[in-house]
């Protein structure tokens, strides 16, 4: 390890201007990760390994009857989900966390913000949290002249590149050891190497002067505790010990959903998170905080903050199959198992969360006019359902927002109807019309298999990776019907050539 | 209306009406059935498998533990409580044996540069471990505040033999842990680690590169 401080220079991240990918453009990013031989080699490595991982360490469980347990744990507390809120908000406010509520990203940001401003504060040191990537509260932060810097490993050399995550837990898996130690050399001075362990002393370096600077902490949380008023982080680095610890502020900012009801729901939910996510039986760091410092205490934060944002989540809520979707526990398992997040990688789907699990929750975020083709973007294999650590049914759920997004669902989605088309609705309705009249049915294949030559050989994407279908010359039917014309005389029994009809 | 009523009025006017709160039986994840034996052997092959190391010692004699220790990794400055009996019993060993004692229950404001460049290992107690997952559970105090197990390049931490309970949910339930949490409660298991850089794995991203559990024993046993 050839570590050198010195040639560290001084971090230069000025400006967040973010890399942009949309959920419009799926289609099109699909096809630019697909072309892009270094994108798939390092999803494909990274996801092999984790499947590995995740498979080994549950091996000597009864991973069904554990699976049973977590799920049943979120479902209760969605279940009692407002008064669970009221409690934690109650515990909290008596443990000195001051608890802030809002209705969507925009006005978290604004909270964050002034928090930040009432502490004239300039510099906020991150801890690794996706509802904050979901609100943009790094670049709200830069606008109001506030530096903000993550500091998960993955995250801090994401930012370094003006990039978003591409995983929800390993947020640089899209890069391999060249490009980082090329991104650090240019944004951070080192020198290029393929010494891991140099590249990360590096940033430990450059990290630790940040966090001793940071006049403010933003972290996430895994679970809230609604019964002790208890914030929990899981983490490996110590950066969310960091973040939490050292300077003077901590403010924690979650969705509504990630309450809990008691202490005792925690290890199971620990127990599949972590095996979950990376294949290891527990996270180096667990970290549970029940307040500011107290009064004879010589370390940790003078002032706790807790942010409850709504974004959607309530919306989600009302419904009994879309609600499942909140008992998530941003494992990312699903995405490690998705035969397509493995070969197109995360930024293609242009949200902050990819993969199954992005595909059934950004559209509540979104709207489905910005997210139409995310739930299009499975085979329904079903392999996230069947990984899934508190049983979210994945598949039925994007299932179920293909059909609202063609408005054939309930209509309580945003953006509902979105990709209806007049005319895929009138062709299977007169397909439904022809199915079921048998002599205008056999008038059509007759007439079709005349026309046959005149049936076009491009049909758009279909054709691009398959030939196109042509009506048979002489329908099965009408085979049939000759068949059993030409053996008449043999004698068969007719009930039977009935019944096989 | 607030944001707060809004949203909690929402969730209370649900559509679909109020949702059924399933059963949840917690029977797989304790009743382990481990001997102490077991309880150790595990707690040890977890724990190493993550670049933690363990090192046995007589609980009559592990400051001579402690000063192998620290004389093999070259520790010179060692922050540490004062009134825990570990912390008493390491600060009377370790009066003549030219360590530094770094003292800890100053504000983390006086000297928080001085601890983050300065100090060379923090030494702790614990609260107990847990064999299934390798971890230690820490309950810091006024006397072994939370960041000397985190920030100093080495953390040392004592752990009694008879402290091991089989796994998280055993320790939360038999520690009362729902009738009254700490300020901040932890579970270490190995040092800071990162695989962020190509799944390779990396110690010491931020908190510790090495992280030394001596588990002191009441027989030579083991």
């Amino acid at each position: 390890m050839t570590a050198q401080s010195d040639s560290v220079q001084a971090h230069p991240v000025k400006n967040h201007t973010v890399q942009t990918y949309s959920p419009r453009e799926f289609h099109r990013q699909a096809h630019d990760a697909l072309e892009n031989p270094q994108i798939r080699a390092n999803f494909r490595k990274a996801m092999d390994g984790l499947m590995g991982k995740r498979r080994e360490v549950f091996s000597d469980w009864d991973l069904e009857t554990l699976r049973e347990l977590g799920a049943n744990i979120r479902q209760r507390a969605l279940a009692k989900l407002p008064d669970l809120l009221e409690q934690l908000e109650a515990n909290c406010e008596a443990n000195g966390i001051r608890v802030h509520w809002a209705e969507d990203g925009e006005q978290a940001c604004r909270l964050i913000r002034e928090l930040c401003e009432a502490r004239g504060a300039k510099s906020v040191i991150k801890g690794k949290s996706m509802v904050s990537e979901e609100m943009h509260l790094n670049e709200h932060l830069q606008a109001a002249g506030i530096d903000a810097l993550e500091s998960d490993l993955g995250e801090y050399l994401v930012q370094l590149n003006q990039q978003t995550p591409s995983h929800i837990i390993m947020p640089a898996i899209h890069l391999n050891t060249d490009e980082i130690s090329e991104i650090m050399h240019n944004k951070t001075g080192t020198e290029r190497t393929r010494d891991v362990d140099y590249m990360t002393a590096a940033a430990r370096q450059q990290l630790r002067e940040r966090f001793m600077a940071a006049d403010v902490g933003v972290s996430g949380v895994n679970f809230a505790v609604a019964e002790t008023g208890t914030l929990c982080l899981v983490e490996n680095e110590g950066n969310g010990r960091m973040t939490t610890s050292v300077p003077p502020v901590h403010i924690a900012v979650t969705g509504i959903e990630k309450v809990v009801e008691q202490v005792r729901d925690v290890p199971p939910l620990f127990a599949l998170l972590s095996r979950s996510a990376t294949g290891q039986h527990v996270t180096t760091y667990f970290n549970m905080i029940s307040g500011p410092r107290k009064t004879a205490e010589h370390d940790g934060p003078e002032e706790v903050h807790l942010v409850l944002v709504d974004n959607g989540r309530s919306s989600i809520y009302q419904d009994d199959e879309l609600i499942e979707t909140l008992r998530c526990i941003r494992c990312g398992a699903c995405m490690n198992h998705c035969p397509v997040y493995t070969r197109v990688g995360g930024h293609t789907y242009g949200t902050t969360y990819p993969g199954p699990i992005g595909s059934i929750l950004m559209p509540h975020l979104l709207g489905l006019e910005d997210t139409k083709d995310l739930p299009s973007a499975s085979s329904l294999c079903g392999a996230c359902g069947e990984v899934c650590p508190v049983k979210i049914p994945i598949p039925d759920l994007l299932v179920r927002l293909r059909r609202e997004a063609v408005g054939e669902g309930r209509g309580n989605v945003r953006g509902a109807g979105v990709k209806r088309s007049k005319k895929e609705v009138a062709a299977w309705k007169g397909f439904q019309w022809l199915a079921t009249h048998p002599s205008a049915w056999r008038g059509g294949t007759a007439v079709a298999g005349k026309l046959r030559a005149l049936t076009p050989s491009r049909l758009g994407p279909w054709t691009e990776y398959r030939t196109a279908p042509k009506p048979a010359k002489v329908s099965l039917h009408a085979l049939v019907k000759r068949h059993r014309a030409e053996s008449r005389p043999s004698d068969s029994p007719a009930g039977t050539e009935e019944t096989r009809s | 209306m607030s944001a707060r009523d809004a949203i909690l009025k929402r969730l209370r006017d649900r559509t679909d009406g109020p949702l059924a709160a399933p059963e949840c039986d917690f029977a797989v994840v304790t009743d382990r059935g481990w001997s102490a034996q077991e309880r150790l052997e595990r707690f040890e092959r977890l724990i190493t498998s993550v670049h933690g190391e363990v090192v046995h010692c007589h609980e009559n004699d592990w400051t001579s533990a402690l000063i192998e220790v620290l004389a093999s990794k070259g520790i010179k400055r060692l922050a540490l409580g004062r009134e825990h009996p570990v912390a008493a019993e390491a600060r009377s060993a370790l009066a003549e044996h030219g360590v530094a004692l770094v003292d800890v229950d100053r504000d983390i404001e006086q000297w928080r540069r001085e601890q983050f460049d300065d100090v060379d290992a923090g030494l702790t107690s614990t609260r107990g471990g847990i064999a299934e997952t390798g971890s230690l559970w820490l309950w810091p105090t006024p006397d072994e505040p939370r960041l000397i197990s985190l920030v100093p390049p080495i953390h040392i931490a004592v752990l009694e033999g008879s402290g091991l309970e089989d796994t998280f949910f055993d320790v939360v339930e038999r520690h009362g842990w729902a009738a009254g949490m700490p300020t901040n409660a932890l579970l270490i298991s190995g040092p800071s680690k990162t695989a962020d850089i190509e799944q390779t794995l990396a110690y010491g991203v931020h908190g510790p590169r090495e992280l030394v559990v001596l588990v002191r024993h009441t027989k030579e046993a083991i």
